[in-house]
């Protein structure tokens, strides 16, 4: 067995359970990782990876089984005692206090000393040393929700390192990254494990697990289904394991047939509420049957220019003509009566605009239209039909769990989406906008949602697809808008290349033209 | 001269008036920076003044008096942490009962102890806290303009007027300046960050309500111990709401604290004052409407004067683990 002469695993986890009620969340985990090593675990949301990092942090409490760090048994119980024991933990959701400074997000809980001055001074110069080391610059004394979300990130790092991380489990870090920044999360993360710190990643997105980690384990329902290594294994092998199935990564789609103009951009202008032009004289078309893609990274007017197009955000001037008659842009337009013009809008962010988390299923899946004579009996809604569209919605979109009386935050992201999605799509409108239509979305679903919106561009219907994913916008686009700065910096085909959309999204051509 | 003396003794009772409020509305700064809402400070105000005036009487004790205030005010502020820390009960709710529970109980003790209506025995010599005269203040009453505003505003207050307005700076020095302050703001704000950190949520927002506890306690004390000479029935008279308006009206920061409760506090002095003086322009003002000004203001002041205030983040949520 193990020799002296071998080094102890990082972490070992063996034969651990953890169940929530009657959801067995964690089934007889066993995973080791080895000391300066990137660990990739995937799994589609609600696998179980989440609970099982929180399980290490001690943020909760196995029903049984051991961990050991470092070769040694631990008990974990607190997240002070993770952190004592060298885990360090980068949540999805940060953990940091928005209104505070860098500094006292790094000290806090750490402090060493009763008054913050002293505990301030020693941390600048740690914080200093660091920054140094990783090539982890932040500025100290910057309020934290004045920072973009890279460096909130980043702070959350250096907290962990602040705190004497060995080890450090990043759970979903890039779901709120544009690309650029998770390059340099990835160059961070590099450099962590040059210097001997051991990184746990957490992720369902594959195309990372390729580009960073040395192994990879895939987690499924609860249970470890597969450790691999990452260089002996592909894509498609390890969407296989945590769908249970073979998955289409790309969706096979035939040629557009475009017909008339559904929808025409002309000349758009839209400034945000500071004054600042987010959408800069902007036009273009989209015709019955095709899928135009807007590519670039997030905040260049992406989101202003859907709103204005949807009716939701006041545009300075140009105009926006649906089937030929224009849409009011004073930003007091009823969405209604954009609906009933056949203008669906599945929102970039489905849980502050595209949802009410606290309502029932079948409450969301109708919303929007709930004043339609198909849900109403008289002045009252028709609970019966409501139910009935949200149980044939729930089977045609294959939403689970299916019970159309479950709150719908307890719902995945990726089946929340769907709920969004079957309600726009199910109106059988003119013109679909989507924002984002996979964010947050695990990789079966995501093939789920693209071949619903293939199907509704076969249908002759006009598409536009707005996405930060850019495997997304080149494998659903007929045509290819990259915008950059609040313009249209180019139009390419679906046969562009990724490094050529990538230097349009960084705004390099346009600077050298200029 | 005339005029300067009446301003003199309305700030002087500006000063008087305000202490309560400032007193409360420092202990609501307490507990709503570590995101407990706690609309219970006017029932742990009047339990504090009855347990002052009651113990201050049997034992003939100022000081008995204050430490009973103090203690009885705790354990209320402890029991809305069990139902809203512990249990996570809403907050309000719990603040409600407290209120009902102090109005309540002050009255039917006070009956079954004392037998005199409700109300405490009038406190002797001794059983109250005096004014303190502070050196040189009658002789300095002769210079003019410094003279009486030494003499008057700054000498001949009780103890508690000075404890209440070194709060101020202590507050300010706790909450930005140490370790237990910074915990303090982050719990009200993401208590899922000192969770997290490694610091206990529960027993960081309970220490936050015994500050509370001991600032309402004190509140109370002074209530029916210095301004009053015994307990009455209900003497709190809406004091705690006013200090709850007032640290909306201050930001939760404790030295806007201070300003809003003077203002408050002149407010009520000037009513009293002007009861019946016939006002240039406007004449005489039915004394109704001058009780009511500070009440009228605060809405207005609160409606439109005061900017956004934007609450502690966490405020009135109970914490729960996600899952």
């Amino acid at each position: 067995m193990a020799q002296a002469t071998i080094e102890p695993a990082a972490i070992e986890l063996i034969g651990i359970n953890k169940s929530f009620g009657a959801v067995r969340a964690n089934r007889d985990i066993n995973l080791e990782i080895a000391r300066g090593t990137i660990h990739g675990i995937v799994g589609e949301n609600g696998a179980g990876k989440s609970t099982l990092m929180s399980i290490l942090y001690g943020f909760y409490q196995a029903d049984s089984g051991e961990i050991r760090v470092g070769g040694k048994p631990a008990s974990i119980k607190t997240p002070n005692d993770a952190i004592a024991l060298g885990i360090g933990m980068v949540h999805q959701h940060f953990m940091l206090v928005d209104n505070f400074t860098v500094l006292e997000n790094i000290i806090l809980g750490a402090e060493s000393d009763a008054l913050l001055k002293r505990s301030i001074a020693k941390a600048r110069s740690e914080l200093d040393r660091l920054e140094r080391e990783y090539g982890l610059e932040v500025e100290p004394d910057a309020i934290i929700e004045e920072l973009p979300v890279g460096l909130q990130q980043r702070v959350e790092i250096l907290k962990a390192l602040y705190r004497g991380a060995e080890i450090l489990i990043l759970d979903e870090p890039t779901g709120v990254l544009t690309p650029a920044e998770a390059d340099h999360l990835f160059r961070i993360l590099r450099q962590l494990k040059d210097q001997g710190k051991t990184v746990v990643l957490i992720t369902h997105k594959l195309r990372e697990i390729m580009a960073i980690t040395d192994t990879v384990s895939v987690m499924r329902q609860g249970t470890m289904v597969a450790t691999r290594e990452t260089a002996k294994t592909t894509v498609e092998e390890l969407a296989e394991l945590m769908v249970g199935r073979r998955v289409l990564l790309r969706v096979e789609k035939g040629e557009a047939e475009a017909g008339g103009v559904k929808l025409a951009v002309k000349n758009l202008t839209v400034r945000d509420s500071r004054g600042v032009t987010m959408v800069d004289d902007i036009s273009f078309d989209i015709r019955a049957g095709e899928i135009v893609g807007i590519a670039g990274v997030a905040g260049n007017g992406q989101s202003e220019l859907l709103e204005a197009i949807s009716g939701i955000r006041h545009a300075v001037s140009g105009s926006v003509m649906l089937d030929g008659k224009p849409i009011d842009l004073t930003g007091k337009a009823d969405p209604g009566e954009l609906r009933d013009r056949g203008l669906a809008h599945v929102p970039e962010d489905r849980h502050h605009v595209g949802l009410v988390l606290a309502f029932e299923e079948n409450e969301n899946s109708i919303l929007g239209y709930h004043d339609d004579p198909r849900y109403l009996k008289g002045p009252f809604l028709n609970v019966d039909a409501i139910m009935a569209d949200a149980r044939d919605k729930i089977e045609k979109y294959d939403i689970r769990p299916g019970n159309p009386r479950l709150k719908t935050a307890n719902f995945s992201g990726g089946n929340q989406q769907k709920i969004v999605l079957a309600r726009e799509i199910e109106q059988d409108p003119g013109v679909l906008i989507v924002g984002q239509p996979t964010r947050g979305v695990d990789v079966g679903a995501i093939e789920f949602i693209h071949k619903r919106l293939i199907a509704m561009r076969d249908q002759g219907k006009a598409v536009l697809v707005v996405s930060v994913e850019l495997d997304e916008i080149r494998s659903l686009s007929d045509r290819i808008l990259v915008m950059f700065a609040g313009r249209i910096v180019g139009e390419r085909g679906p046969e562009a290349t990724e490094g050529e959309l990538g230097l349009l999204m960084a705004g390099v051509e346009q600077e050298a033209a200029a | 001269m005339d005029i300067f003396n009446a301003i003199i003794q309305v700030l002087d009772s500006t000063i008087r008036l305000s202490v309560p409020l400032l007193l409360a509305c420092l202990a609501g700064l307490y507990s709503e920076r570590a995101g407990i809402f706690d609309i219970g400070l006017e029932g742990k105000m009047l339990v504090g003044a009855f347990a002052g005036a009651a113990a201050a009487s049997v034992f003939h004790s100022a000081f008995i008096g204050l430490g009973m205030a103090i203690l009885i005010s705790v354990a209320f502020a402890m029991v809305h942490g069990f139902a809203s820390i512990t249990h996570r009960g809403n907050q309000i709710v719990s603040g409600v009962a407290i209120n009902f529970v102090a109005a309540g109980s002050t009255i039917i003790l006070g009956q079954a102890w004392f037998q005199q209506g409700g109300r405490t025995p009038a406190l002797q010599p001794g059983e109250r806290f005096e004014a303190i005269i502070w050196p040189g203040a009658d002789a300095a009453r002769q210079v003019p303009i410094i003279g009486p505003i030494y003499a008057e505003l700054i000498s001949g207050h009780s103890i508690l007027v000075y404890f209440a307005f070194a709060m101020v700076p202590f507050t300010w020095w706790v909450l930005y300046r140490t370790r237990f302050g910074l915990r303090l703001r982050a719990v009200g704000e993401n208590p899922a960050a000192v969770d997290t950190a490694g610091i206990s949520v529960a027993w960081l927002r309970y220490r936050a309500l015994m500050c509370t506890g001991i600032l309402t306690g004190v509140a109370g004390a002074y209530l029916s111990m210095v301004q009053n000479g015994g307990f009455v029935k209900d003497m709190t008279a809406g004091k705690g709401y006013i200090a709850l308006a007032a640290l909306i009206f201050a930001k939760w920061k404790p030295v806007n604290a201070m300003f809003a409760c003077l203002l408050f506090g002149f407010l009520d002095a000037a009513s009293i004052r002007l009861q019946g003086t016939p006002l240039p322009i406007v004449g005489k003002v039915s004394v109704q409407f001058m009780q009511a000004l500070p009440y009228i203001l605060t809405v207005i002041l609160l409606a439109g004067f005061i900017g956004k205030a934007i609450p502690p983040r966490a405020g009135g949520v109970p914490y729960v683990k996600e899952r």
